[in-house]
């Protein structure tokens, strides 16, 4: 069978082989749940209950503001304890609606089925999705109800689900795409109809041949979704590389992938709107991979959203050793948590807890000038010279450099046999040429 | 613990190949073209290697700690450094003549500069050509391969003294090609050197594209102007330094242009340099000359041939 892909490119280690065999278990539910009011790329939302009050599962209790948000719904039944404000996965302190769980998982009214696809129409479906606070669980949590409704002058014609996975030690899309395919292939349909198109191909990395099987066949009947096999690299899932491998359009520099007529969701986004038309239940888990070598015994968990990681930790054993580093994410792109006392959210897609030695990254030398960071980036940078001019305050010169198409996949850093924290400098590079654009505009 | 967990921005995770593993290939590389320049040369390379290697890794050593720089000898660039210039020195060379090779090379043209990866000429080339300014007779005094030092010209040194027949009927292609001929301590024997050169593929240190674009170059050229005498291009192909030139020096990565496109304008300059240099210049070879000519030339070469990212539009 053909494997697609783009240029460019590494091969860090999988580490899979830990939870990849693993079910999702439903984690144990928590006795407290610290839901943040914001949780994707947009407003914030605003609570609509308040401390004493006594919510329902799948009660609303954050209202989302303007376009570019989503509300927030409980997780849990019980008492909301407080509102608080904590430090959330990137270190900005957000609102949270603290609940006691009184363990009775009491249903909302409003959670009701939503009745057939081919009943609904276009308007309905993108209005189910934004109510039901859906956002891109594949970690970047964009409002999903914004991507499925395109500008007029944008022809979108093609979905792409993302389920390559490319990060290292996640097993979380694997799981679900395995155990569930009836909802990704669903959530598809779903999707197709809601942007009123009939293609869609589905991106899974060739380390997952395993899913085949239960994605295709008897729940397949049509050919509008296809199924693209890729070659296992990473980052085979970004966004711009994942629509060139399925699609061959290339999204220009600068540009959306509405620019080329796509849209890209995460399978697990798929997979939550069919459950919402299924069963009515918004947005309030997910499939979290719970690993790292710090971690007694790795999982793949089904997490409501709110759940300390501290818990979930406990839940796989707790720690066999003191962990140097915890990420929220894959070990590429994931970020970096200073406390375990933080909630999993709607794109929290693994809890990454690296050993000392998982976590060491040797002193950086002199660049050699070996090519290689140049010869592995996806976007075709010259990661060497924006580094060096970002490292010398030189930021026109990275730009010049095309310093702001850097899809920050990390594939530089990771290869450079002088350990040079390439990425990190050209992230410097891109805040101080977006903050001096912004004073242009002024 | 809470307080221990270290926070960085990503990727959080490095690969394992550091700048001593691709030096170490290459000294891997070195090493059937070293075993041979001892089976050929014996005593007269042992005098030129060993000199040079240590007073390379010396003068980096020392130079480093009297700078207050971290001393970076472990990375064994120096020793490859070392290995490459010795491989470029006539056997039975003075020691003294090496070791001044290699502190020039090591102190000028690297450590000057900047250390690993600043120096803009290949240090080990750099070397040789002040050698050869300096002391012309000592850098020019050939022997034949074996155990008996006999003194004889390089096969290019009597192409350019007395013409084509003569250099063709010294030496046969298969003793070219196996590096039983007078020359440099390592740049004699084809076979050997293209040895290293698979396994530098093999491990991906090097790309295919500098070797074959030079010595492409060199191979159409001289088909060219040598009348379409085909043996006549092999000569030029095998004799002198091209292949060590084409496959260990101009690869080298400080001085030779990262882009695809400008390795290929790179590597035609060199072997358009080299065939001009021996067919027509004042010299019987070449190689070192053209490398550090297009060593000069490549921050241009890049600049001129800057790829367009991913999504860029054609302008």
């Amino acid at each position: 069978m053909q494997l697609f892909t783009f240029k460019g490119g590494i091969h860090p280690p999988h580490r899979k082989k830990q939870t990849e065999n693993m079910p999702a278990t439903k984690a144990k539910p928590p006795g407290v749940v610290y839901i943040p009011l914001l949780q994707h790329i947009g407003a914030p939302c605003v609570p609509v209950v308040s401390k004493g009050e006594y919510v329902k599962v799948g009660q609303k209790i954050g209202e989302a503001q303007g376009f570019v948000s989503i509300p927030v719904h409980s997780s849990v039944s019980g008492t909301v304890q407080a509102l608080k404000e904590m430090p959330l996965q990137g270190g900005t302190k957000v609102l949270c609606v603290v609940i006691e769980n009184d363990f009775k998982d009491e249903l909302h009214e409003s959670v009701v089925p939503k009745g057939d696809l081919t009943g609904l129409s276009r308007e309905e479906l993108v209005g189910i999705i934004k109510e039901a606070g859906i956002a891109g669980m594949g970690g970047a949590a964009f409002p999903t109800h914004v991507k499925l409704s395109p500008p007029e002058e944008k022809n979108v014609d093609v979905v792409v689900l993302n389920g390559a996975e490319c990060e290292p030690y996640l097993t979380a899309d694997h799981r679900l795409m395995l155990e569930t395919p009836e909802d990704v292939i669903e959530g598809a349909r779903a999707i197709m109809k809601a942007l009123g198109i009939s293609k869609a191909y589905i991106g899974i990395e060739d380390n997952k041949k395993d899913v085949l099987k239960g994605m295709t066949g008897e729940i397949m009947p049509d050919e509008d979704i296809n199924i693209v096999l890729l070659k296992t690299k990473y980052p085979q899932g970004a966004e711009k590389q994942l629509i060139y491998a399925c699609t061959g359009r290339m999204v220009p520099s600068g540009g959306l992938p509405m620019d080329v007529g796509v849209v890209v969701n995460n399978v697990a986004t798929a997979a939550q709107i069919a459950r919402t038309i299924k069963t009515g239940m918004p947005s309030i888990e997910r499939i979290t991979t719970v690993t790292g070598g710090a971690v007694n015994s790795p999982q793949n968990l089904i997490v409501r959203i709110g759940t300390l990681y501290s818990e979930l930790i406990e839940e796989c054993g707790g720690f066999k050793e003191e962990p140097a580093k915890v990420i929220s994410g894959g070990p590429m792109m994931g970020l970096a948590q200073s406390s375990v006392q933080i909630p999993v959210t709607k794109g929290t897609s693994g809890i990454l807890c690296l050993t000392k030695a998982e976590a060491k990254i040797p002193e950086s030398e002199n660049c050699i000038r070996c090519g290689r960071c140049f010869t592995v980036c996806p976007v075709n940078l010259q990661p060497l010279y924006i580094s060096a001019h970002s490292l010398k305050y030189d930021y026109k010169k990275a730009e010049e450099y095309k310093a702001m198409d850097c899809i920050e996949c990390g594939s530089c850093s990771f290869i450079c046999p002088s350990k040079r924290p390439l990425l990190q400098s050209i992230r410097v590079a891109k805040r101080e040429i977006i903050a001096s654009r912004r004073k242009q505009n002024r | 613990m809470e307080n221990k967990l270290t926070i960085s921005s990503s990727p959080h995770i490095v690969s394992n190949t550091t700048t001593s593993h691709i030096m170490r290939d290459v000294i891997i590389a070195l090493i059937p073209a070293t075993l041979g320049a001892l089976y050929f040369f014996r005593m007269g390379a042992v005098v030129v290697i060993v000199p040079a290697i240590l007073a390379a890794v010396a003068a980096e050593a020392i130079f480093q700690k009297m700078s207050g720089r971290k001393v970076t000898v472990g990375d064994l660039s120096a020793v490859v450094t070392g290995l490459l210039l010795a491989l470029h020195l006539p056997p039975n060379a003075p020691w003294w003549l090496t070791v001044v090779g290699s502190l020039f090379a090591i102190i000028v043209v690297k450590q000057l500069f900047g250390g690993i990866g600043h120096n803009f000429m290949n240090p080990a080339l750099a070397a040789r050509a002040v050698l050869l300014a300096s002391w012309p007779v000592q850098m020019t005094s050939w022997v034949n391969p074996g155990a008996d030092a006999v003194s004889s010209a390089t096969p290019l040194g009597i192409l350019s003294e007395q013409g084509k027949e003569a250099a063709m009927a010294a030496a046969s292609l298969k003793d070219l090609f196996m590096g039983n001929v007078g020359g440099c301590v390592g740049e004699t024997s084809v076979v050997l050197l293209l040895i290293g050169g698979a396994y530098l593929l093999y491990r991906g240190v090097i790309t295919y594209i500098i070797p074959a674009y030079y010595m492409g170059t060199v191979a159409i050229l001289t088909l060219l102007l040598g009348g379409f005498d085909f043996s006549y291009m092999l000569f030029h192909l095998f004799a002198g330094g091209l292949v060590i030139g084409a496959v260990f020096m101009a690869t080298d990565y400080s001085t030779s242009p990262v882009t695809q496109k400008g390795q290929i304008v790179y590597a035609v300059g060199c072997g358009v340099l080299t065939t001009v240099i021996r067919l027509y210049g004042g010299y019987p070879e070449g190689v070192s000359y053209s490398i550090i000519l297009m060593n000069v030339a490549t921050p241009l070469i890049e600049r001129y041939t800057t790829p367009k990212v991913f999504g860029e539009v054609a302008k």
